[in-house]
């Protein structure tokens, strides 16, 4: 099991080492392998970073379109939020707004209630993006303050927060359930259970 | 819904997290809002908002302060990538109000004239996060301990000559190798001496690298001079006269974020480099009246 972070920018490590950790609390044998140009895996995260460099340099390296592509899992965090939506990669039905929270000085930390998760998930939000809508199959999985800040459409999800720079490994875990033919496809209906 | 006092701004996670999103980007200093789109297009991850250049403020002379609020704000209103400021070391109200104006993140810089002889600003009672310039471990530790949320090198500003950046993040990397040597009593001994507590030492040891980001700064003026700072372990960069002092400031800044974008690819940056113009004049370091980098240690 391959799991991608694309590595063009932004905070690339530290999704790198939580899916490192996730894969060792999930005993799935796997690794954590930045992504600069060979697409070759089997789930793909887009980490937090500058939306507006890191699409410029997937433009020209030709991974933007490569991307749009893609049928396999993808997780976004912040401005990788902001990346799947329909003006960007395309990869799911729904809008979103940039530093809909404000500055720096307006960034923060909240504790969301998440679909699925028993308990409260503490949310990191830095310069974080808003879901403005979701529509089609897309649908809405956290919200704060009763705006969108996680949405999901099949096998993609999106997140305009930072669980990769908490201990907590329950939405890298959710993510990675999300991958069909796995050899122990079975166990996921039983992780669900425990988020 | 969420409950209110779980609601929290300003935290060391947030400030940290923020310079963590900077990472494997170009930050670069502009002087007005056409600079700052030229910026943004090129594909920057932030600006620093500047009166002057160091190059200029080198070759002026005079108190170098702050930018002027009115300047500062232009350049927010131009763009939507993160914008920065510097204050004087020292000078804690530069700093409030840079922070009032809603500034990302402060520079508390050495390229400014420093303010106060015996302090740096305590940065922990800011909801803004700050970057401060470090020569070698004890430096960015002592930062560090102060609030500080980056680190970047204190490489001469002004110059477009990278060795002293060079010099700076070699002796960080060496002194924070040396330190998995060192039992209870040296990482005590060696904590007193950079003054600040040994659990900020331990957790560098162990760690390995400084446990806020890390960027390279001050005299970096080339894609190769970028991919070099990187590869010596930069996670990112700053750029500050090497832009737009050179002869095309759009096609060297674009140049300079491939550069970091792909800084373990020499046939990339081969190819960025090609037909660039003239990058910024420069100056030997030997030939210098005043090294910036010694302010404020």
């Amino acid at each position: 099991m391959r799991i991608g972070v694309l590595a063009v920018q932004g905070d690339v490590s530290e999704h790198l080492s939580i899916v490192e950790k996730t894969l060792k609390e999930m005993k799935i044998k796997g690794n954590a392998v930045p992504v600069k140009k060979d697409l070759d895996v089997d789930v793909l995260i887009i980490p937090g970073g500058e939306s507006t460099t890191i699409s410029k340099i997937m433009k020209k390296t030709g991974l933007f379109d490569e991307i749009k592509k893609l049928d396999i899992p993808v997780m976004g965090t912040c401005a990788g939020c902001v990346l799947m939506d329909r003006k960007h990669l395309g990869l799911m039905n729904m809008g979103v707004k940039r530093n809909a929270f404000g500055r720096q000085k307006e960034s923060f930390e909240a504790d969301i209630k998440i679909k699925w998760f028993r308990k409260d998930y503490h949310g990191v939000f830095i310069r974080a993006p808003i879901i403005t809508h979701v529509y089609g199959e897309c649908r809405t999985l956290a919200r704060f303050e009763n705006r969108i800040v996680m949405a999901q459409e099949d096998n993609k999800i999106a997140l305009s927060f930072h669980p990769e720079l908490t201990n907590d490994t329950r939405i890298h875990r959710y993510f990675l359930s999300l991958i069909k033919n796995r050899r122990d496809h079975t166990n996921c209906t039983k992780f669900r259970t425990i988020f | 819904m969420v409950e209110l006092k779980k609601l929290r701004f300003g935290s060391e996670l947030i400030k940290r997290g923020f310079a963590k999103m900077q990472k494997g980007g170009v930050i670069m200093d502009v002087v007005d809002a056409k600079q700052a789109r030229i910026a943004e297009n090129a594909g920057a991850v932030a600006v620093m908002a500047l009166e002057r250049v160091p190059a200029d403020i080198r070759k002026e002379g005079g108190v170098a302060r702050m930018a002027d609020p009115l300047k500062v704000k232009e350049i927010m209103r131009s763009v939507s990538i993160p914008v920065m400021a510097k204050c004087r070391i020292g000078h804690f109200a530069e700093a409030q109000v840079l922070e009032s104006l809603g500034v990302d993140m402060v520079d508390e810089s050495e390229v400014l004239t420093p303010a106060d002889p015996f302090r740096h600003v305590d940065k922990k009672k800011f909801r803004v996060p700050f970057v401060c310039g470090a020569r070698n471990l004890g430096e960015a530790l002592r930062r560090i301990h102060e609030g500080a949320a980056m680190i970047r090198t204190k490489g001469e500003a002004g110059t477009g000559n990278v060795v002293e950046a060079v010099r700076h993040q070699r002796t960080m990397v060496s002194e924070i190798e040396n330190l998995k040597k060192m039992n209870e009593k040296k990482l005590k001994k060696i904590a007193r001496e950079y003054m600040v507590p040994v659990s900020l030492v331990k957790e560098v040891k162990k760690m390995q690298r400084l446990p806020v980001v890390n960027f390279a700064a001050g005299g970096i003026a080339t894609p190769a001079d970028a991919s070099l700072m990187m590869q010596l372990g930069s996670d990112g960069v700053f750029v500050g006269s090497g832009i737009f002092k050179s002869s095309n400031p759009e096609k060297r800044a674009k140049a300079i974020v491939d550069a970091v974008a792909h800084f373990n690819d020499p046939k990339i940056i081969g190819k960025v480099s090609s037909g660039l113009g003239e990058a910024m004049k420069g100056l030997e370091i030997e030939k210098l009246d005043k090294k910036l980098q010694e302010r404020g240690v």
